[in-house]
């Protein structure tokens, strides 16, 4: 009976995975029909519901790209510093208040992110730089480094706390200070569970919608200019879905293969990460 | 010579008052045991020679311990440096999972080694000493994990002599050993006695009698009896050392 149960779950889980990729495969090839596979890749204009229709990917995918560089800007060295104090410096009774709290944090609501990138970043940045757009790739980048933060620290430090005592005890022993220690034994010991930290928020990066959506605007354009507004591929995919496109036209196809585009592109991060972990890994 | 000397050493953590009263000489280029049952303050003692007892929380100290003429407590010590001239090797062998040569030349670059030729000579030198170079000396670059438990202490031995101390501290350090290994730990000891001063807890009463110039018996954290291993073992004044060695209890 139980493993039935369990059986039928995992079946499920399989089979919903499989159909997804499968929607997204056969609209993607359909769309591809329509599109030339060279203009989606080489074409720097992305306009599917003008007249003028174009289908160039690439300023969606750069304006993914820049807010996940900045994102990880933001996240990473702030997340695995915190990482490092946490386990490495901060006493027993910060820990226990510190990490429930980062926790918290890592599954508040994205749409409150947003709100927070809209009301309160992006007039302090356009304070500073009064020519910043209201819809700016910049706000909305630091403010989805700071949503993935928590995950790095938390996962960094759950990784950090897993490395054995006594190998912090051999490196003291042998006249290393705190931050040696850190950054000599445990960093390197825990290093294939830093990296998946890092993945992981690079993959949240990339799949961030709702901030994005709501900061950074809906101008699909090459740009490496933080000041100005940006589309995503996912803010793309909000962006047609709450239109009316009718089903099966070239724009709802559209949508499949960007979202094909997504899929891919986490998916190789993915292998690289577990590529480098592997070839970096200590065993301990 | 003392090369240690703890003069109304005492020790808590926290309200558990671990060590008490402990004063002890330890003469240089001599190997001396503490002995004890479970739990009597033998690792905290040790401990406290290369202040490793820093890194719990909650620990109190009070009395002097000097190493080498100088008072390890006072404020303004630089504890790096002193634990590069007392070493420790532990319980559980405990190399990095690094390289063989990697786990050597992590301490000398930690105190600024850098030249590759002075690393390659300290890895060998180092080597050398722990008696484990032939075994190793083709396989330099490879895991440390893949030796035996008795290579990779002897592997912590060598890393631990790459700093070149004066003094080593060893924590029951054959006790996750097979005989063979234990023996050619022991033996490695009687020749690195020439060079260190070595100090030794143990929980075999065999090894301390095979190995030590000077025993020390520890029991609850009280100090018993220390004196020449032949008189601890062969005309104890205390008849606690005496139940204990006769394995009365412990
Ligand atoms: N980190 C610690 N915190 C609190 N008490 C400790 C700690 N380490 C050891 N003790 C206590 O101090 C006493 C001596 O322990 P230890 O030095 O490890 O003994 P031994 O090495 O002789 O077995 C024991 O009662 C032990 O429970
Ligand atoms: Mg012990």
């Amino acid at each position: 009976m139980v493993p039935g149960v369990l059986f039928s779950s995992s079946l499920i889980t399989v089979l919903t995975t499989v159909g997804i990729v499968l929607v997204l495969l056969t609209e993607t090839v359909a769309f591809f029909g329509e599109v030339s596979i060279i203009e989606f890749i080489t074409s720097d204009r992305w306009t599917p519901q003008f007249a003028d229709k174009h289908f160039g990917i690439l300023p969606l995918l750069v304006g993914t790209m820049m807010i996940t560089v900045i994102a990880s800007l933001v996240a990473l060295p702030i997340g695995l510093a915190t990482a490092i104090y946490l386990s490495e410096y901060a006493p027993e009774r910060v820990r226990k208040v510190v990490k429930p709290i980062l926790e918290v944090l890592a599954g508040v609501p994205t749409i409150v992110y947003g709100y927070f990138a809209l009301t309160f970043v992006t007039p302090l940045i356009r304070s500073l730089i009064p020519e910043t757009s209201i819809y700016n790739a910049l706000s909305a980048s630091i403010v989805v480094g700071i949503m993935i933060l928590p995950m790095v620290a938390s996962l960094s430090e759950d990784a950090m706390l897993a490395v054995p005592r006594k190998l912090r005890d051999g490196a003291f022993a042998l006249g290393a200070t705190r931050f040696e220690v850190a950054l000599k034994v445990v960093v390197p010991a825990a290093l294939s569970g830093i990296i998946a930290s890092f993945v992981l928020a690079l993959s949240r990066a990339i799949g961030e919608t709702m901030i994005v959506t709501i900061a950074a605007g809906a101008l699909a354009q090459v740009t490496f200019n933080p000041l100005e507004s940006v589309q995503t591929m996912t803010a793309f995919i909000v962006n047609i879905s709450l239109g009316d496109v009718e089903p099966g036209s070239i724009e709802s196809k559209s949508i499949f293969a960007v979202g094909m585009t997504l899929f891919v592109l986490t998916l190789t991060l993915n292998l690289i990460a577990q590529f480098i972990s592997r070839r970096y890994k200590e065993e301990y | 010579m003392s090369i240690i000397e703890t003069r109304n050493l005492n020790l808590y953590y926290g309200q558990h008052h671990a060590l008490l009263d402990i004063n002890v000489d330890i003469e240089e280029n001599s190997i001396t045991a503490f002995i004890g049952p479970s739990g009597c303050g033998k690792s905290t003692f040790l401990r406290t020679l290369n202040r490793m007892n820093d890194m719990i929380p909650n620990v109190k100290i009070t009395g002097t311990v000097k190493v080498a003429g100088e008072d390890i407590y006072q404020s303004g010590v630089d504890v790096e440096i002193l634990r590069k001239r007392v070493g420790m090797v532990f319980q559980q062998p405990n190399p990095f999972p690094k390289s063989i040569y990697d786990n050597i030349t992590f301490g000398p670059k930690l105190h600024g080694v850098t030249n590759r030729h002075e690393l390659d000579e300290i890895v060998e030198k180092s080597l050398k000493a722990a008696a484990l170079w032939d075994e190793v000396k083709d396989v330099l670059k490879k895991p440390a994990y893949g030796l035996s438990g008795g290579q990779q202490q002897r592997l912590c031995i060598a890393r631990a002599l790459a700093v070149n101390p004066q003094i080593l501290l060893m924590d029951e350090p054959t006790s996750a050993l097979d005989p063979i290994s234990t023996a050619k730990i022991e033996e490695l000891l009687d020749e690195l006695k020439e060079t260190y001063t070595i100090v030794i807890v143990t929980h075999n009463m065999q090894q301390a009698a095979r190995i030590s110039d000077k025993t020390a018996f520890f029991l609850n954290g009280e100090l018993v009896e220390y004196d020449a291993t032949p008189v601890i073992f062969q005309n104890p004044s205390d008849k606690r050392t005496e139940d204990y060695i006769t394995g009365r209890f412990g």
